[in-house]
């Protein structure tokens, strides 16, 4: 069953490191097949920021997202260049500190969307006091709410990924977004 | 123990040059091929190479030159722009027979073009960017995985033929990760050293679709290394005509005469395909996923990837075909390896599925035109 993910937002929000960390927990820790792949500007930050995953329990040949089963928006600009791709009936998060809710509504309802809200950014600083973890809280909210990938995988994948004696906070992030999903 | 890693295609050629004993690495920066540098400068010193981050592309390729003829295995990677300025080299390299890889993640292009967006608009130059008549061995992977493997059989090529082999990828592949297995032993090839003594041995003597032993600086050998025509001893001899054929057949028969031994392709439903689509590096695996939904609809659709490009695999091409009338190219550029395809099968109706932009193709655009094909 192939399952594509699309995460988009802008430079500096860490959305890239967070489709590794999904990638990684499907392919080394789920054993599943995976790919990462990503666009970006020639700017460091401030610009547009895209990362598609796509799992898959098959060979995955072509590599990019058309129409994501899953979208996650973390940027009113990266929600409007992506919502129309959205599958019907597929699960879109957002956090609703950064995106205008009521223009999305009639999409939700049209589309059968399962919407999530996810506050990735005011949770990081009031649950852990650090915004910078905002991009580990967002994998908890997506691991949660889609099931995509496992609990365990992801925070192995976490663990692994972030700087050696973060480990704890990071862990911590990845807990508070899990508990976005209610 | 083989080992599992979810890395990049840039990352994998890395780790591959490292397994395949490349223990030089001279470059200098360009997006879409940094992280090739990155790795490298991590992890040569601690395998006691070097990494050198040069004043620009000239000088990075002439210093894996000089490390190749000083003994080590040398790599540089660059993208469209530097394997321009490479050119000159890679035909010195070439006319003195120095083993080397140049990886080439190519980007959108003519000129800087698009330093984040994916083309693959050097093939052509990968075969004839330098001047005069030569021959270079080119491989394209599609896969992380591929950039790994490949990346060592560059190696071993070079090695064994005494020449400059392009491992040609592309910013998506460069750029994606995937899981990869590294296991624990690569198979390697090591150049061939000299069994005659220094008194004796005629550094540039060999058979007429050969090459040579190749000995090192400070071995304790006579070499002289040079541009010009030169003779078995290595000096110029820039005026004799038959030296210069001499040299200058050998060094293209050295590639062409042992084109099977060196070329592969991949295929899949060619055996009873009424339709072939052929395509390599990234968009392969747009092909693919085309044909497969293409033969789920019950068009007899078929699949070739050449995992060598250079030299060009013509009888494998050939004899993958021979059931089908209709081949499809499918590349990200304007039509380069098109009309190499469209050269080698004269009866067979062949078209160009292109596309620049950055992006690969889409698995239904192929679609639609087999669909068309098929008519």
């Amino acid at each position: 069953m192939r399952k594509d993910i699309r995460i988009a937002g802008f430079g500096g929000q860490g959305i890239i490191l967070a489709g590794i960390v999904i990638g990684k927990a499907a392919a080394l820790h789920d054993n599943l097949n995976a790919v990462q792949t990503q666009s970006y500007g020639p700017e460091a930050r401030g610009g547009a920021s895209k990362t598609e995953i796509v799992i898959s329990d098959e060979l995955i040949d072509y590599p990019k997202v058309q129409k994501p089963d899953i979208f996650v928006a973390l940027s009113q600009a990266g929600l409007d260049a992506y919502l129309h791709d959205l599958k019907d009936g597929g699960i879109l998060i957002i956090d609703p500190d950064m995106i205008k809710e009521e223009e999305l509504l009639s999409f939700v309802k049209e589309h059968n969307t399962k919407l999530y809200k996810a506050p990735v950014t005011r949770t990081a600083v009031e649950k852990i006091g650090l915004k910078i973890v905002a991009n580990i809280v967002m994998i908890g909210a997506i691991t949660r709410m889609t099931k995509v990938i496992s609990e365990e995988a992801a925070r192995q994948a976490v663990a692994e990924s972030v700087p050696p004696g973060t480990e704890k906070k990071n862990l911590e992030a990845f807990e508070a977004g899990a508990e976005l999903a209610g | 123990m083989s080992e599992q890693f979810f890395i990049q295609g840039n990352e994998a050629c890395a780790r591959g040059a490292i397994e395949a004993g490349c223990r030089f690495f001279a470059g200098y920066p360009i997006t879409p091929s940094t992280e090739i540098a990155e790795d490298m400068a991590l992890f040569l010193p601690k395998k006691g190479g070097s990494f050198i981050q040069m004043e620009d592309e000239i000088a990075a390729l002439g210093a894996v030159i000089g490390a190749v003829w000083g003994g080590q295995k040398g790599m540089t990677a660059t993208s469209g722009p530097g394997f321009s300025l490479m050119q000159e080299h890679i035909g010195f390299a070439v006319m003195t027979e120095t083993p080397l890889v140049i990886v080439n993640m190519q980007r959108g292009s003519p000129s800087t073009g698009q330093p984040t967006m994916a083309s693959q608009s050097d093939m052509m130059q990968a075969k004839w960017g330098s001047h005069g008549d030569y021959e270079i061995i080119a491989l394209s992977p599609s896969s992380v995985q591929e950039c790994f493997d490949f990346t060592v059989e560059a190696f071993n090529l070079a090695e064994k033929y005494r020449v400059p082999v392009m491992v040609m990828s592309d910013e998506i592949v460069g750029h994606m990760r995937e899981k990869i297995t590294i296991p624990e032993e690569v198979e390697i090839t090591y150049r061939q050293m000299p069994e005659e003594g220094p008194e004796t041995f005629l550094p540039f003597k060999a058979p007429s679709d050969g090459t040579s032993p190749m000995p090192a600086f400070g071995d304790g050998y006579k070499m002289h290394i040079t541009g010009l025509t030169h003779d078995e001893k290595g000096y110029p001899d820039a005026s004799n005509p038959e030296s210069h054929s001499k040299l200058v057949n050998r060094l293209c028969n050295k590639i062409r005469k042992h084109t099977d031994e060196i070329t592969r392709i991949k295929e899949e439903f060619t055996e009873d395909a009424e339709i072939i689509v052929l395509s390599y590096g990234a968009p392969a695996r747009s092909a693919l996923t085309a044909v497969k939904n293409a033969r789920k609809q019950e068009v007899k659709a078929g699949f070739i990837k050449l995992e060598t490009v250079w030299p060009f695999p013509k009888k494998l091409i050939k004899d993958a075909v021979v059931n089908a009338q209709k081949v499809m190219v499918v590349e990200m550029n304007l039509g380069q390896i098109f009309y190499e395809v469209e050269r080698v099968l004269p009866d067979k109706e062949v078209e160009l599925l292109p596309k620049i932009g950055g992006e690969m193709h889409i698995p239904t655009e192929i679609m639609d035109k087999i669909k068309d094909m098929s008519h």
